[in-house]
This record gives C-alpha cells, sequence and structure tokens, in this order.
C-alpha cells in the first residue's frame, strides 16, 4: 500500500527542511526535489499498477465504519499524478527565481507544506479528513502569495484568505449537516445512507458544498479572489495555484462529491453547466482587457476551469473524458505560461505586455515555449488543448445541447484572440529588447521544456488503444457514480 | 429549534460583519463568529438532553455497561481540530494585517486598493 506516502513523504521533507537548514538554501532544495521525485515515480508505479481496481487503506488497523480511510483509484492516482508533475517542474523552476533575492529555506517547507494538503485531499475518503488537508493546503497557499513582501502581495494574501476563511466555515457547516443527518463521514458510508434520505436535504447539501467548493475553484461567482492572488504569488507559485490547486481543492472535490457521493443529480448537473458556461465568456471578456500578463493568464484560468465544469456537467462518458484530459492539459500549459511570465519579470522587470517587446532574439526558449503553450491552451491542432476541447464540443453535440457548444466554440476563440495579444505584444511586438544580461539558468530552461514537450506529447493519451489504458480507468471511476460505494465499503 | 436559530443569527452576525465592516481587524473577528457559530451548530448536533460524556467512570457504568445515554463524542473531536486550524488562520491573518499596516498606514480596507480591475 502507497498512499499513505503521498502524505509521509512531503510531510517529512517539510519538517526535515525547517530542521537541518542553515542560512543557505542547498539542503532544502536538495530534500525537497528528492521528496518530488521520489512523488512522481510513486504517482506513476501507483497508476499502472492500480488501473481498474480500488484499494482502501485503514489507518491504524482500525476497520472501516471507525477510521479514517484512504482510497486508491484511478482518479485520485490520476491526479497524484498531475500535482507530482507541475509540483516537480515548479521546484526546478524555483531555485533560480527564489535565489534571485536571498536564498530562503522557508519558501521549500511551505512548498512541500501545499504539496502534503493537496495529496491528503486527493488520497483521503473521509470527508473531515479532507477539510484538515484542505486548510494545511490552504494556509501554505496563504503564506506563499504574499512570500514577495510586496504591499500588493499582502494585499492580495489577505484578500485571499478571507474569501478561503469564508468558504471553509461553509463546508464546515456542510460536513456538520451531513455527519448529523448520516451519522459517518467516510464518503462511501455518506454515499450509501443519502438516497434514503429527505432530498430536500440532499438539495441543501449539494448546495453549500457547491459554494464551498466553488469558491475554491474559482468558477464565475465565486472567483474575485483569484486573479489577484494568482497574478500577486511568485510565478512558481502562481503556476501551483492555477495548475493545480484550483484543481484539487475544487474540482477534484467536486467531481468526487457530486459524482461518487450524490450520484450526479440531475439539476447540479444543470448547475454545473451553466456556471461552466459564464465562466467560459465572461473570464475570456475580461482577459482580453488586461494588460497585465499575469492578470491575463489567471483570467484565462477561470476560463478554462469553465471548460472542465461544462464537460462535467454534461456528464455523458465522453464529455467526462474530456474534462478529465483538460485537467491534465491546463496543468501543464497553464503552469508553462506563468513560467513564462516569470522569467520575462526576471529579466525585463515588467508584467505589462506594453512594456514588453520582441523576446525573440534575446529569450528564444521562453519566446518558443510561450508559443507552444499558447497554441496549445487556445485549442490548435495538433496539441493536446485542442483535443480536449474538441471532446468536449462532441459531447455537447451528441447530448442535444448545442447551445453549450456553441458557448465552447465562441469561448475557445476568444481564448484564441487573447492569446493572440499576449504574442502580438508580449513577445513578438515591435519595442527592440537587448539580450539580458543574467543568463537563464538550465533549471528555469528545463521546466520549461518539459511541460512544452508535454504539451505535444500528451495529445497521444487520445489515442484509441492508449487511451483505454490511461485515461480510461478515470473516466470509468467518474461516470460509474455510486460504484464507488460497493468498491470501497465491500471487499 | 430555539437554539438552532439563535445559532443562525450568530452565523449571520459573523457574515454581516465580513460583508459590511472596513476595519481589517473587524474582518478578523467576524470570520472568528463565523467559525464559532459553525463549532456550536456541531456541538448542538452531538448534544442530547440529560446524557453523560463518553467516557466510562466507576460512576457512570455497572458492570462496563453505561447507565444512561451517552453523547456523541466525535463531534468534540471534530471541533477541536476546527478550533486549532481556525487558531491558525486567525494568527495569520494577524499577521497580515500588521504588515498591511506596516504598508499602507492604515487598517482601512477601501484605502488598501492597489490591486484592481
Amino acid at each position: 500500500m502507497i498512499l499513505p506516502f503521498f502524505i509521509i513523504i512531503p510531510l517529512l521533507a517539510a519538517f526535515l527542511i525547517t530542521l537541518i537548514s542553515g542560512d543557505n538554501d542547498n539542503w532544502a532544495v536538495i530534500l525537497s526535489v528528492l521528496a518530488v521525485v521520489s512523488l512522481l515515480l510513486l504517482s506513476v508505479f501507483a497508476f499502472i499498477s492500480t488501473q481498474d481496481q480500488t484499494l482502501v487503506y485503514e489507518t491504524g488497523g482500525w476497520q472501516l465504519p471507525f477510521t479514517i480511510c484512504l482510497v486508491q483509484d484511478a482518479l485520485s492516482c490520476f491526479m497524484l499524478i498531475v500535482v507530482s508533475l507541475i509540483s516537480l517542474t515548479s521546484l526546478i523552476f524555483s531555485v533560480q527565481y527564489i535565489r534571485r533575492k536571498e536564498p530562503c529555506w522557508k519558501y521549500y517547507a511551505l512548498f512541500m507544506l501545499l504539496v502534503t494538503g493537496m495529496n491528503g485531499v486527493i488520497a483521503t475518503g473521509d470527508i473531515f479528513n479532507l477539510f484538515v488537508f484542505m486548510e494545511i493546503a490552504l494556509f501554505a497557499a496563504y503564506a506563499l502569495v504574499a512570500y514577495g513582501g510586496k504591499a500588493e502581495e499582502f494585499e492580495a494574501s489577505f484578500k485571499y484568505a478571507v474569501m478561503g476563511s469564508l468558504s471553509s466555515t461553509l463546508i464546515l457547516i456542510g460536513i456538520g449537516i451531513l455527519y448529523s443527518a448520516t451519522s459517518t463521514l467516510t464518503m462511501a458510508k455518506i454515499a450509501q445512507v443519502l438516497p434514503q434520505k429527505d432530498p430536500a436535504l440532499v438539495n441543501w447539501i449539494g448546495g453549500i458544498f457547491l459554494a464551498g467548493f466553488g469558491l475554491k475553484a474559482a468558477v464565475m461567482p465565486f472567483h474575485a479572489w483569484l486573479p489577484d492572488a494568482h497574478s500577486s504569488a511568485p510565478a512558481p507559485i502562481s503556476s501551483m495555484l492555477s495548475g493545480v490547486l484550483i484543481k484539487a481543492l475544487g474540482v477534484y472535490v467536486l467531481i468526487r462529491f457530486f459524482f461518487n457521493v450524490m450520484g450526479a443529480p440531475a439539476a447540479f448537473m444543470q448547475i454545473f453547466m451553466i456556471l461552466g458556461s459564464i465562466s467560459i465568456i465572461v473570464a475570456s471578456f475580461l482577459a482580453i482587457g488586461q494588460w497585465d500578463l499575469k492578470r491575463l493568464l489567471a483570467y484565462s484560468s477561470i476560463s478554462q476551469v469553465g471548460f472542465i465544469f461544462l464537460g462535467l456537467g454534461i456528464a455523458s462518458p465522453l464529455a467526462i473524458l474530456g474534462a478529465v484530459f483538460h485537467i491534465l492539459n491546463h496543468a501543464i500549459f497553464k503552469a508553462l505560461l506563468f513560467y513564462n511570465a516569470g522569467v520575462v519579470e526576471m529579466f525585463l522587470g515588467t508584467r505589462d505586455l506594453r512594456k514588453m517587446g520582441d523576446l525573440r532574439k534575446a529569450m528564444p526558449i521562453t519566446s518558443a515555449t510561450s508559443m507552444i503553450a499558447t497554441l496549445s491552451v487556445s485549442g490548435l491542432p495538433p496539441f493536446n488543448g485542442f483535443f480536449s476541447k474538441l471532446i468536449i464540443i462532441i459531447a455537447a453535440i451528441q447530448a442535444g445541447l448545442p447551445v453549450y457548444a456553441t458557448i465552447a466554440i465562441v469561448g475557445s476563440f476568444l481564448t484564441l484572440g487573447y492569446f493572440l495579444k499576449v504574442q502580438r505584444y508580449g513577445f513578438r511586438g515591435e519595442n527592440k529588447i537587448e539580450k539580458p544580461e543574467i543568463k537563464i539558468g538550465w533549471g528555469m530552461r528545463t521546466a520549461m521544456i518539459i511541460l512544452a514537450a508535454l504539451c505535444l506529447i500528451t495529445s497521444v493519451l487520445v489515442i484509441p488503444g492508449i487511451r483505454e489504458v490511461t485515461l480510461g480507468p478515470v473516466v470509468d471511476v467518474i461516470s460509474n457514480k455510486l460504484n464507488y460505494i460497493s468498491l470501497v465499503l465491500g471487499r | 429549534m430555539t437554539v438552532y436559530l439563535l445559532c443562525f443569527a450568530l452565523l449571520l452576525v459573523g457574515v454581516y460583519g465580513v460583508l459590511t465592516k472596513r476595519d481589517l481587524i473587524k474582518i478578523i473577528l467576524s470570520l472568528g463568529i463565523m467559525g464559532y457559530a459553525t463549532n456550536l451548530m456541531i456541538i448542538l448536533f452531538a448534544y442530547k438532553n440529560g446524557a453523560i460524556y463518553a467516557i466510562l467512570t466507576k460512576a457512570n457504568s455497572l458492570n462496563g455497561k453505561p447507565t444512561g445515554p451517552m453523547v456523541d463524542p466525535l463531534p468534540q473531536a471534530l471541533i477541536l481540530t476546527s478550533i486549532v486550524i481556525e487558531l491558525g488562520i486567525t494568527a495569520m491573518l494577524v499577521a497580515m494585517s500588521i504588515r498591511l499596516y506596516e504598508k499602507y498606514k492604515t487598517f482601512d480596507i477601501t484605502k488598501i486598493r492597489r490591486l484592481s480591475g
């Protein structure tokens, strides 16, 4: 059973980093990279060995109704791979980015706590345990957003923390009501008991959780904190927040709860679709108006999360395939775009698109990878973003929802629009830019090249034959809805 | 029923504070009030009139069997955890508001707005 190690390893690394690091950060870097590399290897191994079975780890040797359980199935292993992949590249990228001010081990300790929290949320099968891990991840995220120590960063972090506490309170109320109604906190057990309860109660709990976790996932009416927090954080942290945090704490938990515990009630699926379409359109229009590169990317995150919500709301296996694939793709290309923004900010000292210019000579790798990410996010073949959006659009048409398909297509074109603006002004603009004196380190370059390559490589996952063994089991876990109960409880 | 309504009123006091107050410290206090209301609600779910605490002692048990109904101990464990989490978050928010005061020389949230749009 390897699932507990996904929590133990980063937590231990965070602890050791605080213990043994002196004034410089060498040990912190070595320990955290070791931890994340082992997490990535373990998660790939877990995904390959799990396939379509479900393994349950009962903490402390107690039997299931009396203990906290960790659930390992294809969905949780898939999310663990996404988290480990983005955290590895973010760490490699961080080294030079953080050292340019002063080397500090605190950053790495907080980073490891962030990974611990996300892995815990993904691994657990107990709803209160999920809440605790979520708070660990958020706590680290608040601190990391304010890491730079400038006034704007504290302002963004305060805003984020207030919104986060508000949503956490909502979630805790939901958990309290759920416990009083079902007398259990294990999610599979809740799923078993919930259908016998009053439908009004189920709707109340669903509403509270949709608002609570929707705030974490930053879908449109709940998005106000995201552009500030994601644009103020250091670049590698922006990519962690935008790439995986909103998915691990928001989208993943909503999938688990609404599909595996509540059995995808039709009313909530309708709400998912509506929220998703609002996010796609409105956030795209807001993104077009931005001149700050990182703010534009943050609004783009809201719009791309809208695509995931739209796919989940359609709820046919094909649409879920698109949504799951888009989770992976968005993590990859949005992380890459934030790295590009980080490099530009580090060497030119600006995030304003109007002050950027022709970077093709000055920073060849950055501008090339940003081009790949742009093509990928705006959905041009043969990059991965094209396939996930295409699948969602086809699924919408197949499900007899032409309006939503149109919205997705329009959203896709709007995405292309505002990313053309990024390329036109930011990376291929008219201002002449001299080659910067400081060199872009190998860590930053490797991180960007790995993700740029993955933008192309992951599109292989849709080929029939490969799809059945990679994304297939994940889709099965989601679309078989309440099979989760018998898989976890009855062995 | 009355206690639940009062508990809900307490929650609304907290929400009102978060939404309308301009002072950073008052916002933090309002978040605290919301947290208390939530904890109180979860404790109330476990409360039974006249029940004993869920620890068997010589006074409340006969041959290892409890003499009366017991309250559910799990929500108490839950709110202990949630109190600790709230402590951490509150400490964090207070620390952040001190730093904000150093930067902006004010606690007024309407004057702390360099980020916009």
